[in-house]
């Protein structure tokens, strides 16, 4: 295995170093609510990897297999992508749960 | 006329689909909230930063067949603005980006309103010194 095969989870790496402090800093409580957290991440799998293996198999995009770590799910779907779905709505909520920290906007779930 | 759908045309369904389950699926309606919108605007920006370096660097690539620009460059990175991209990537990887969100942010707000894991509430910042036990909601 090279090197080079960890850019893609070094391209998530980055996302997470970028946002995980916001559960200190700013008091996110994200990870202290992880049934909610898999709760949300699990539905989002279905479609976008449905829609990724669609548009693997159509040859709308495709991956450098010197820059992937080279294990793949059924559709040929890089597990690179499978964390990249995992990691974008972890830290989607992180930023929406920091803004409320910040500003104490309403977004819904208030009672 | 093509049978299979393109890019930029799933990434329209995609964002219908995600609005569609906002409004009235999950009823969360967080495209009419602020919170959701200023959210939105911080993720977009990382996210034009993170498709630069899936892009620039290659490690995806992309066919003409299926977006507005040309194919990826064999060798080189594509161009980092026109031809239908944004930051190397294509313009399509917004409405992807867009969807994606929406639907997570939803579902987490649907969940807490239903009221799982709906505590503790996040906040303050740790610069705050609020009194223990306040929770978000009462800064605007």
């Amino acid at each position: 295995m090279q090197v080079s095969q960890f850019s893609y989870v070094a391209v998530l790496a980055f996302v997470i170093v970028g946002s995980i402090w916001l559960e200190v800093v700013l008091r996110t409580r994200v990870l202290v609510r992880p049934r909610r957290l898999t709760l949300t991440i699990i539905p989002v799998l279905a479609p976008f990897l449905l829609w990724d293996a669609y548009a693997i198999s159509q040859g709308h995009w495709w991956f450098d297999e010197s820059r992937i770590l080279g294990l793949y799910l059924p559709g040929d779907i890089p597990v690179d992508e499978l964390l990249f779905f995992i990691v974008i709505p972890f830290a989607s909520v992180l930023t929406i749960e920091a803004v409320r920290s910040v500003k104490g906007w309403t977004v819904g779930d208030e009672s | 006329m093509r049978a299979d759908m393109s890019y930029t045309t799933i990434g329209v369904l995609a964002v219908v689909a995600a609005v569609v389950a906002d409004l009235l699926l999950f009823r969360t309606k967080l495209v009419t909230r602020k919170v959701f919108w200023v959210s939105y605007a911080i993720i977009v920006f990382f996210q034009l930063i993170t498709n630069g370096l899936f892009t620039g660097f290659q490690i995806v690539k992309y066919s003409g067949d299926a977006i507005i620009g040309s194919t990826s460059p064999v060798e080189t990175a594509p161009p980092f603005i026109g031809d239908g991209r944004i930051a190397f990537a294509p313009a399509e990887d917004l409405l992807f980006g867009f969807s994606l969100v929406l639907l997570s942010l939803s579902l987490w707000v649907f969940w807490g309103r239903r009221g799982i894991d709906r505590t503790p509430m996040s906040g303050p910042p740790i610069w705050r010194k609020d009194s223990a036990g306040k929770q978000a909601g009462q800064f605007d």
